[in-house]
């Protein structure tokens, strides 16, 4: 029952009658449109997606570029069987987004096979670049490295010297507690335990006991979106903060705040790639966004949609063309940059890397309005935000 | 048999690496959770005992409960404890609705039939609370009053919690005495047993069933209202936790009240105890029981025989 909502963009125009040489290029956003990520990507990815078009200019350039949508329904069977049908038979060129890294690990896989270009903004896991990298897939955004790394480091700095975690019993819980326990050793500090609830969790009194008796500095949450609201809201009303504890949320995204509330959520330190109120070339894009989107501001994984989609489109007028090799290497050439993520390169392994922020929430009163949830505390640059090239594993560096 | 020596128990806890402490702690945590359960399979239980019907919308109902607490407060500024009393109203009223539209037409059908249009409902229903307020869901603060909590010396009780056990013990316990020894109960399981000769005692039977539905619904929306503080208030909280819940009325029996009580707390006991000794497992343990009530009492530990 794939609900697919084919949206044809009007970016074609009528315009068209002068330029013999025109493009067209379909891309094809797929990701959650009804689960626990349909916030964090969903529809907003796919007016993320149209805005990059708009605002590239994509029309006047001879690009006609054609952005259909699907739900993967967070299941791999069912994102390879979308992704196959979009290949095979509806000519996509290029897939991007793709949150939930079974299913990334899957559509990557498939679109090496059948040689097309995937941009992964979505899903966190490391393999992507790691020991399953490909030629064919960029991982656009972020992964678990540079979460733990921003959020373990910074707090370890901070004097949490031990830690205890809560982590989500699948492959992305598992990746994101074992690559915050690395950080944190390499950084002098020490995990004191851990423990694996079910996913997707309801209650986490007991898991929080645990943690707040086992007496670490640092509770660090490695699971996501609704796990990650019922942890920290419960946190707060066992007094877990007040008791001295932190708690570092591993990965949280900006419409996970909005849900807890600034009186629950202030205080948590998090890692993000990108804050909608970080400068004006942020905030302009958020403005028209939220005009296209219910008022909402733009994700991390939103604005990595429209930064990956533009990179994309720069290669395709680069090249003019749009052939598999040529695109790959043009995106690899043509410097990334763009008011979203800033300045950033593609390295070998596939794995694009930026600056990385980490932020602070911000306490209720500190707030200036609705979405200004977020302080900076520190920039980490793009060359120390992600894992070395040579420790990814990537079999096609060496 | 005499009790086994302090000294014995504290050794056999040590043996298994948890401290009595943590586990009094756990115990107590697994009975909050129990009255979760209790409360909404005590709905469940009312509704399919009286009504023969199996409400797959209970956990899209429990979910509104949330939603309308939250809407209340943030639309029209009336706080929790209001909530605690126009929410189950509100939502309650939803379902005298739904059951004089629809369900009424299905009594003489299988329960399958009910099955599929409250399953249906309870998909429709979350599809349009997604489409209004997204999935991450919405926050709702623990009213000033029961903020805070209590150093019970093994571990810290937030009043919060303390609160919603007695609330859903009053509750249930008040239930049970209303359906099982009121005369307004005894007209209830009547009409269930027997509508048409109830009905020429003079009692409106379809008005009775009718009001009984829409109580079962306030119960689910009650529930709602109690867990907005503490889980997130999101479309889907129902879905994640009514299988839970089926489970546990197949349990106690289905249709059985006092049996949906019981199994409600006891398997939030043990459910916490499985969170101390193998988490991973917590998910599983209240199927796994399940399994086995159904292969050793098919009618569940309360049901009567059919």
């Amino acid at each position: 029952m794939n609900i697919k909502l084919a949206l044809a963009l009007s970016a074609t125009a009528m315009l068209m009658g002068g330029t013999a040489m025109a493009t067209d290029v379909k891309i094809g956003v797929l990701n959650d449109m009804s689960g626990v990520y349909a916030d964090i990507s969903g529809m907003g990815s796919v007016v993320a997606a149209q805005m990059a078009v708009e605002d590239f200019g994509a029309a006047e350039k001879g690009i006609n570029v054609e952005i259909v949508s699907a739900d993967h329904q967070n299941k791999p069977d069912v994102g390879s069987t979308i992704t196959r049908q979009w290949y095979d038979q509806e000519g996509v060129d290029m897939i991007v987004d793709v949150p939930t890294s079974s299913v990334a690990l899957a559509v990557s896989e498939i679109t090496r096979e059948k040689n097309k270009i995937h941009m992964n903004t979505g899903a966190g896991t490391t393999e992507l670049t790691g020991p399953q990298c490909s030629p064919n897939t960029i991982h656009w955004l972020y992964d678990t490295y540079a979460l733990a790394y921003g959020t373990g480091s910074a707090m370890v700095a901070e004097g949490g010297q031990t830690w205890f975690f809560i982590t989500a019993d699948y492959a992305f819980g598992h990746s994101l507690e074992q690559e915050a326990s690395n950080v944190v050793t390499k950084a002098g500090g020490e995990v004191l335990g851990s423990v694996r609830h079910p996913f997707p969790g309801q209650d986490f009194s007991s898991f929080l006991l645990q943690a707040q008796s086992s007496g670490a500095d640092v509770i660090g949450l490695a699971n996501a979106g609704g796990d990650t609201i019922n942890a920290v809201k419960q946190a707060s009303e066992f007094g877990i903060t007040q008791g001295g504890q932190d708690l570092a949320a591993l990965l949280i995204f900006i419409t996970d705040i909005h849900a807890l509330g600034l009186q629950t959520a202030q205080g948590l330190v998090l890692t993000e790639p990108f804050y909608w109120n970080l400068n004006d070339g942020t905030r302009e894009f958020a403005q028209r966004f939220g005009e296209r989107h219910g008022g909402a501001m733009p994700t991390a994984d939103h604005a990595g949609v429209y930064s990956a989609v533009t990179h994309y489109l720069k290669a395709v007028e680069a090249t003019g063309g749009k052939e598999t090799e040529a695109l790959l290497g043009s995106m690899r050439e043509i410097p990334a940059d763009d008011p979203l993520l800033g300045p950033g390169e593609i390295q070998a392994n596939g794995r694009k890397i930026h600056d990385m922020y980490l932020f602070r929430v911000k306490a209720p009163d500190a707030s200036e309005g609705p979405w200004d949830y977020y302080e900076t505390v520190a920039t980490i640059p793009a060359a120390e935000a992600f894992k070395p090239v040579a420790e990814s594993g990537c079999p096609l560096v060496n | 048999m005499a009790p086994p020596p302090a000294e014995k128990v504290r050794t056999m806890f040590e043996l298994l690496g948890i401290p009595p402490q943590a586990l009094f702690g756990q115990l107590l945590l697994g009975l909050i959770n129990g009255s979760f359960y209790a409360l909404l399979s005590l709905g469940l239980a009312v509704i399919f005992g009286l009504l023969n019907i199996i409400n797959f919308a209970h956990g899209a109902q429990y979910m509104m409960g949330a939603f309308v607490a939250w809407m209340l407060l943030n639309y029209i500024g009336i706080g929790y404890w209001w909530a605690l009393i126009l929410s189950p109203l509100i939502v309650g009223a939803t379902g005298v609705i739904i059951e004089r539209l629809m369900i009424s037409r299905l009594y003489k059908l299988d329960h399958l039939y009910g099955l599929l249009l409250t399953f249906g409902l309870a998909l429709i229903i979350q599809g349009l609370f997604r489409d209004q307020y997204g999935i991450s869901g919405l926050p709702y603060q623990i009213p000033s009053q029961l903020a805070g909590g209590q150093n019970l010396g093994f571990m810290f009780l937030p009043n919060y919690r303390g609160w919603v056990v007695v609330a859903s013990l009053v509750i249930c316990l008040s239930t049970w005495y209303v359906i099982e020894r009121t005369r307004l109960g005894a007209y209830l399981r009547a009409a269930t047993e027997n509508p048409t000769l109830v009905g020429a005692f003079g009692v409106n039977v379809p008005r009775m069933i009718t009001l009984t539905y829409g109580f079962g619904v306030a119960l689910a929306a009650l529930a709602g209202v109690l867990a907005a503080p503490i889980y997130s208030v999101n479309p889907n909280m129902g879905a994640d936790l009514i299988i839970v819940v089926f489970a546990v009325v197949v349990i106690g029996g289905m249709g059985s009240i006092m049996g949906a009580i019981i199994t409600g707390f006891g398997l939030g006991l043990v459910e916490g105890l499985t969170r101390v000794f193998y988490p991973e497992a917590s998910s599983v343990v209240i199927f796994v029981i399940m399994a086995i009530v159904l292969l050793v009492k098919p009618a569940g530990l309360f049901g009567r025989e059919a």
